[in-house]
């Protein structure tokens, strides 16, 4: 059915959209503030609860230890490879953490994995999906850059199914982006798409064909993006800042990211601005100010930008292609408003590139595109294909700590290999292999993505084996591994150890709907509970208002029991479960007197060979305090 | 006949067949190969193959369509370029290649084995040339001296391994022409015959492997 509400996500390092194919046009989806970007920020506001997007924004200036952004740098990382991000950003890894487990970030006092933090972003959208819809969103495509290895794919994946996604398929972010604008295009040709984001820069060559969009090669860098220039500009303040006015801010997390928003207000303006005025209040009311021009903030991000140039020519070169033979040039991703990157494009590629779409959008919108096709397509997407390849090469580790590449970068995938292995003792059962990803000769010095047991080999002389393995990178880029041992044609069983990667069973108790349903449920059980105590207070309270007792009652008494009856019969009507027993304890504690003297008539009728059932009370032995607070644990 | 991939009437994936590469895409293991028409049919095939439009299949279909498009992928990276075709040919024709590749070189290093390595005759003096000159130059490079001469010298060298290289192809394609016309003759082509064709091209390949590692040692260190 084409109304499968398939959703298309960009997961971003700065920004997040969800997208939709709305007849014939991706459209992105508002969130409930009415924007189309929802900012990549997480944080906990005082109840522990978690805030996510321009709330969240606040609170990384108001209580910075509370709040994370920019996680996507940390997807499918080790705590080993992220030395460099801890420097940079106000990361917090949780202090017990053991060396080889899933990083975790510590938000107030309590810890997350980056794919948790990345799917409560992603149940935002799912969340705006949904009230735009009116109904439940549970599929989607989620777009990663193209140079994300196993490990960061695989970390995405279970970023959606933690928020209750299932995730179809991951797109690559300049893939996706070269369907939103072959949408309308429709043409043959050779494109070139530079995507430079908040957090990672890819740059991928396709060839178009009648609806056909073939990646012939892709490059790129994780870790280089907007935020590198952010950094660049906040040391400088801070150094300024240490120099002029004798004041070291590097340790004020609250400072630190007041001058990151203001430098990045600042990096925007430039690119519009001939110069841009710093003015920054600092804790203690000193201000910093500084003028930056053009001129002064180009020399500066040139390093940073001059990183985008080796993978532009890596993937010409794979593609086999000079620069005059691409045809179109398409930017993809905020930081390629600065007109210092648009100049540097148009001296890599030789041609002015297209800027026709939104940048911060494209991706999304392509998502939604992918989305389509997956759900069976429509009059716009008919005969749009997409074939992507893998970025990196896949290696096993072979004698001597030598990389042997099975399946070279740039292949199309699903690509797959066959591998045979046998034993070296004789008797030997198990096997281990190590599989790598990256493109360097010695097995240290690339990517490892797991190592694999090769279990249940029948005991034979050694040689005798002969053990197909057969790893397959599937249309998401995420590598799946099978083995059988040929002589024996038995199933050997593979245990994967993911060298950087939740466990199926640590995702599944993740899973936020859960974690959602279990704190909702309590709140329910709360919430039910109040309201029951609060009939049976009131319906006491009816009861009394009809006794003897009521009438010795001072009129000051019975106002201020008729003032307390008519709060607690409001605050019933709210969800709030705490604010109703706070209520039916101050009607309780104004009704005591009322109670005792209720009590007391009980007594005497009790004396006068009257029963306890013909009394006022009329409630039973347990009921001997009509009003008072039901006391179970 | 090219191997039933798909329903013709329903269009739904069949489970795939073990085949070579040739006849999944219905050819007979020539080398003289149409690649135009070769991406035509992958073209074709990935319509119907690709994982993305059998999203919405049954399970099995969809590891079928896993399965068949990455068979299709291998296929025709395999088949469209003209040393791995070759290659693959050789392979399936049971001959075992000496590797030629870097890992194969940087394993025969770490462990220690010497690798075969085997010198075109022809190639012997100029390589033991060529190679003093990268010795020299890597020399300067550390002491800092820049030579233009020599630099110019090992540049010179370079345009004629790369011109040996485009004569080893050509030289190469000879010999498809051979192994086409053993296929063309079908059955009686005898054992003695097609031994004798495949092993010229595993002469042909080694000696471009050995040209063509040479010509990246050059790049890389003329780029250094």
């Amino acid at each position: 059915m084409a109304n499968d509400r398939i959703v298309g996500i960009d997961l971003g390092t700065t920004n997040s959209l969800v997208a939709f194919m709305q007849g014939e046009t991706p459209v992105v989806i508002p969130g409930d503030d009415g924007l189309n970007l929802l900012p990549s920020v997480v944080a906990l506001d005082a109840n522990s609860q978690p805030v996510i997007g321009n709330a969240a924004r606040n609170a990384l200036i108001e209580t910075p230890e509370r709040a994370v952004y920019s996680i996507k740098r940390l997807m499918g990382r080790g705590s080993e490879d992220i030395q460099e991000e801890l420097k940079l950003f106000p990361f917090r890894l949780a202090e017990d953490m053991q060396p080889g487990e899933v990083l975790r970030i510590k938000l107030g006092d309590k810890t997350f994995t980056p794919p948790e933090i990345s799917a409560l972003i992603l149940r935002q959208l799912k969340r705006s999906a949904e009230r735009f819809f009116g109904g439940p969103v549970t599929k989607a495509v989620i777009t990663v850059p193209a140079y994300f290895n196993d490990a960061q794919r695989q970390a995405t994946k279970d970023a959606g199914r933690i928020a209750g996604l299932e995730v179809l398929r991951l797109v690559n972010e300049p893939t996706a982006a070269s369907l939103a604008y072959g949408l309308d295009k429709k043409q043959n040709g050779i494109v070139a798409v530079y995507d430079l984001g908040g957090g990672t820069f890819d740059i991928s060559i396709l060839k178009l064909h009648d609806g056909i969009f073939e990646v012939i090669s892709t490059n790129g860098d994780t870790h280089l993006g907007g935020d590198d220039i952010d950094n660049l500009l906040i040391i400088i303040a801070l150094d300024d800042i240490r120099g002029d006015l004798n004041l070291d801010l590097r340790r004020n997390a609250e400072a630190v990211q007041a001058i990151r928003k203001a430098v990045i207000d600042a990096k925007i303006a430039l690119s519009s601005q001939p110069s841009v005025k710093l003015d920054i209040e600092l804790p203690g009311g000193q201000h910093y100010q500084r003028e930056i021009t053009r001129n002064q903030y180009e020399q500066l991000i040139q390093p940073v930008i001059d990183r985008t140039v080796g993978p532009c020519k890596q993937a010409m070169k794979d593609a086999n292609l000079k620069p005059e033979q691409i045809d179109e040039v398409v930017l993809v991703g905020g930081s390629t408003r600065i007109p210092k990157v648009r100049a540097l494009v148009k001296e890599l590629f030789h041609r002015e590139p297209h800027t026709d779409l939104n940048p911060d959008e494209v991706v999304a919108l392509g998502a939604a595109v992918q989305a389509n096709i997956l759900g069976g397509g429509s009059e716009a997407t008919e005969n749009m294909l997409l074939l992507d390849v893998t970025p990196l090469s896949l290696g096993i580790e072979v004698a001597g700590g030598v990389t042997d590449k099975i399946i070279l970068r740039n292949s199309t995938i699903p690509a797959s290999a066959t591998q045979f292995y046998t034993t070296q003792i004789d008797g030997q059962t198990n096997v281990a292999i190590h599989v790598l990803q990256g493109e360097r000769e010695l097995a240290k010095d690339c990517r490892s993505l797991a190592r694999f047991d090769l279990k249940g080999v029948p005991p034979m002389a050694a040689g005798i084996p002969r053990v197909e393995v057969k790893f397959l990178i599937d249309a998401n880029g995420i590598l799946h591994v099978s083995a059988r041992e040929q002589r024996s044609g038995k199933e050997a069983e593979i245990q994967v150890q993911p060298s950087y990667g939740l466990t199926d069973e640590q995702v599944e108790g993740m899973i936020l709907d859960s974690f959602d349903n279990a704190e909702e449920d309590f709140r329910q059980r709360q919430l039910i509970e109040a309201r029951a105590e609060t009939s049976t207070i009131l319906a006491a309270l009816e009861k009394g208002k009809k006794s003897a007792a009521w009438g010795a009652l001072t009129t000051d008494e019975k106002k201020q029991i008729a003032k307390m009856e008519k709060a607690l019969v409001a605050v019933n009507a709210e969800e709030d479960y705490q604010a109703i027993r706070k209520a039916i304890d101050a009607l309780n504690q104004g009704t005591m007197r009322l109670a005792e003297m209720m009590m007391d008539t009980a007594v005497s009728s009790a004396l006068k060979g009257k029963n306890m059932d013909e009394t006022d009370l009329g409630e039973g032995p347990t009921a001997p305090h009509p009003m008072a607070k039901a006391e179970f644990e | 006949m090219r191997a039933a991939h798909f329903c013709e009437s329903c269009g739904k994936v069949q489970p795939p067949i073990p085949v070579d590469y040739f006849s999944f895409f219905g050819l007979s293991p020539k080398l003289n190969l149409d690649v135009a028409a070769l991406e035509k049919s992958f073209y074709e095939l990935s319509r119907k193959l690709h994982p993305d439009l059998n999203a919405r299949a049954g399970s099995q279909e969809q590891a079928w369509s896993l399965e068949q498009s990455s068979l299709l992928n291998d296929a025709y990276r395999t088949l469209r370029d003209p040393i791995k075709r070759t290659e693959y040919l050789l392979h399936l024709e049971g001959v075992v290649l000496e590797e030629q590749s870097k890992s194969a070189t940087e394993r025969a290093r770490a462990t220690g084995e010497l690798k075969k390595q085997i010198v075109p005759p022809d190639l012997l003096e100029e390589v033991f040339e060529l190679n003093l000159h990268l010795e020299e130059m890597r020399m300067n490079k550390k002491m800092g001296d820049d030579d233009p001469a020599l630099f110019e010298e090992i540049g010179k060298a370079k345009l004629s391994l790369e011109a040996k290289h485009e004569a080893l192809l050509r030289e190469l394609q000879t010999y498809w022409k051979e192994w086409d016309g053993l296929i063309d003759r079908g059955p009686d082509a005898s054992t003695t015959n097609r031994q004798r064709v495949t092993g010229k091209l595993v002469d042909v390949l080694n000696r471009r492997n050995y040209i063509r590692n040479l010509v990246r040692d050059v790049n890389a260190a003329m780029e250094n």
